[in-house]
């Protein structure tokens, strides 16, 4: 099993939500997030003040899969929340250990 | 156009006065040939008297009846203005954490400002007194009936007035509340507020608006200084009140190297909005009638919002390169507020001028003159309403025109230009005693309350937040 974590555009949830469904992923996880990479901010100004805003809205997503399915999972995310631009998020993968259900304790992939 | 319809239904009055008579007459000659009146023409000149008499009752009531709708509703619209309106705009600006706090503030007035205006201050402010505040003879509403009292309005019961003056009283210390947004203390605020409203509010009103007030250019003032809905007496105190208050208590914390943006342009927006829309009561409603004078000071009063909106976009837009929400909704604020002295004695053309310097006037207040000298004024009470009911008090005397408002007898020159020179320093005039009794008095009060229990939240309830640590609840539960 592995965690895929992307950090995307908010608008583009949806399409890649549909995408990881497509591919018959169950469950997802889906958080509403501030942050920046490389990607620098922006400067807002209010009665002449001048804010500059370098965490921006983002979406993180994290959806746990078996080891099969991580490559199609990987892809489904990165062609539906690609645009080819500075600020389209990253993906971090990582091992899982174990899952378990807690509606009845199953473990294991079965629980994903 | 009145008159003439008047002419036509009391003509119409006397040939159904003439004719139903003698139609009865015949009736009556009829039946009893023998019982004919002693003398018919006395009868039928009574009956027509009384006919007169009766319609010109009719008419004084129907004229009462359509200005007392226009004052209630007026009224019912400032309300409006403090809340939601001042409430929202206010909110808005602030970070989120102070959001109910500073709403608040203006909601207190609300409750505040009326108490006090029956037990004594509106009788500060209008009651029979000396040049300069009013007595006591009307503490507790004490003769304030339904009855009009003529030196004010003579055709809205004087409980109408008295009510109308007091959504004035209400948001005018509500204003102040932006300068001190997000670090004073709400037992503070309500004594500070209270002291206010009597010994500033109320004065300045008699002066301005009361029976044998220094300033009242309508009752034969020393010095008639013209102001037709509060640039003076509401914008000019609570502005420049603002202005000591901010510099007094001190700027807020991590002010100005930490971050405070609007936690939400969207409520300022619908605020400010609001204000706009009661600002129509605030100056329409000045007129205390439903007649003319009511739809210039509304033509008015519209036309200077519009334009100072477009000044202060423009003027942004030049320096900043965009027009941003937050502009545009300061700008018409600004505009309604220099157009309230001149509402009611200027031309609409004369208004886009005024709304159109005040916008810009302000934007420079605002930006430039506030980050010079580094006073953290919060929400810019002083920079729109200090600077831009200044600005409108002295323009009122340049533009002020006779044939909108012949207010010193018909016919005679009101301001600059139809050449009363003189008006400029009565404006001045009236300006300069606003500015004096607004820092005075307000110095004083602000030293009695800091010296007694203090003015400012302590620095970890600033750190909190006002809507925790003076009011225990929080505007936004995102936790549930």
């Amino acid at each position: 099993m592995q965690k895929i974590e992307a950090v995307i555009q908010p608008s583009k949830l949806d399409a890649v939500k549909d995408a990881l469904v497509e591919i018959g992923v169950d469950g997802m996880t889906i958080l509403e997030a501030r942050g920046h990479g490389r990607q620098k901010g922006h400067t807002e100004v209010y009665r002449g003040r001048e804010y500059s805003v370098d965490l921006l809205p983002k979406v993180k997503l994290e959806v746990v899969v078996t080891d099969e399915m991580v490559d199609g999972a990987v892809n489904a995310i990165i062609s539906a929340a690609r645009t080819g631009t500075i600020g389209d998020g990253k993906i971090f993968i990582s091992k899982i250990d174990e899952a378990i259900r807690i509606r009845n304790d199953e473990r294991g992939e079965i629980a994903l | 156009m009145r008159v003439v319809v008047v002419k036509v239904f009391l003509a119409f009055l006397l040939v159904l006065g003439v004719s139903g008579p003698v139609l009865a007459g015949q009736t009556a000659l009829a039946q009893t040939p023998t019982a004919a009146s002693a003398s018919p023409q006395a009868d039928r000149l009574a009956t027509l008297e009384k006919q007169t008499a009766d319609n010109a009752t009719a008419i004084a009531a129907a004229q009462t009846s359509g200005d007392n709708a226009w004052m209630l509703v007026s009224s019912a619209l400032v309300l409006m203005m403090s809340g939601p309106g001042l409430a929202l705009f206010y909110g808005g600006l602030v970070r989120k954490k102070n959001v109910l706090g500073t709403m608040m503030q203006t909601f207190a007035m609300m409750a505040l400002v009326t108490v006090l205006w029956a037990v004594v201050s509106y009788s500060l402010a209008f009651g029979q007194g000396n040049a300069f505040i009013g007595g006591f003879h009307n503490a507790f509403l004490h003769g304030v009936g339904l009855t009009p009292d003529p030196a004010y309005a003579a055709t809205i019961p004087l409980q109408t007035f008295m009510v109308y003056q007091l959504m004035f009283a209400i948001i005018t210390p509500a204003l102040i509340t932006g300068a001190f947004a997000e670090r004073m203390k709400f037992s503070s605020m309500l004594v500070f507020m209270t002291l206010w409203s009597l010994f500033i509010y109320s004065p300045m009103a008699h002066m301005v608006w009361g029976k044998g007030g220094l300033l009242n250019a309508a009752q034969n003032g020393k010095i008639p200084c013209l102001d037709f809905a509060g640039g003076t007496v509401v914008h000019v105190t609570s502005g420049v009140s603002a202005l000591v208050t901010a510099i007094f208590l001190g700027k807020r914390l991590g002010f100005p190297k930490e971050p405070m943006p609007p936690h939400s342009v969207v409520l300022s927006f619908i605020g400010a909005c609001l204000l706009w829309v009661g600002w129509f009561g605030f100056n329409a409603g000045s007129a205390l009638s439903a007649g003319t004078l009511a739809t210039s000071a509304f033509v008015a009063t519209h036309f200077g919002a519009a334009a100072a909106a477009i000044g202060w976009i423009a003027a942004e837009w030049i320096r900043q390169g965009k027009a941003s929400a937050l502009g545009a909704i300061s700008g018409a604020v600004a505009g309604l507020v220099a157009i309230t002295p001149a509402a009611g004695f200027v031309t609409p053309i004369s208004a886009l001028w005024i709304g159109l310097m005040a916008g810009v006037f302000c934007y420079l207040m605002v930006v430039k003159v506030k980050s010079w000298f580094g006073y953290d004024d919060s929400l810019d009470a002083f920079g729109v309403h200090g600077a831009g009911g200044t600005l409108g008090a002295i323009l009122t005397g340049i533009f002020a025109n006779s044939t909108i408002n012949p207010i010193f007898g018909a016919g005679k020159a009101t301001g600059l230009l139809e050449g009363n020179w003189h008006q400029l320093l009565n404006q001045i005039g009236g300006v300069a005693i606003a500015w004096t009794i607004s820092i005075v008095g307000t110095l004083i009060i602000l030293f009695v309350v800091d010296k007694t229990m203090g003015l400012r939240v302590s620095e970890d309830e600033e750190r909190d937040g006002l809507d925790l640590s003076q009011h225990g609840e929080e505007g936004y539960d995102w936790a549930h």
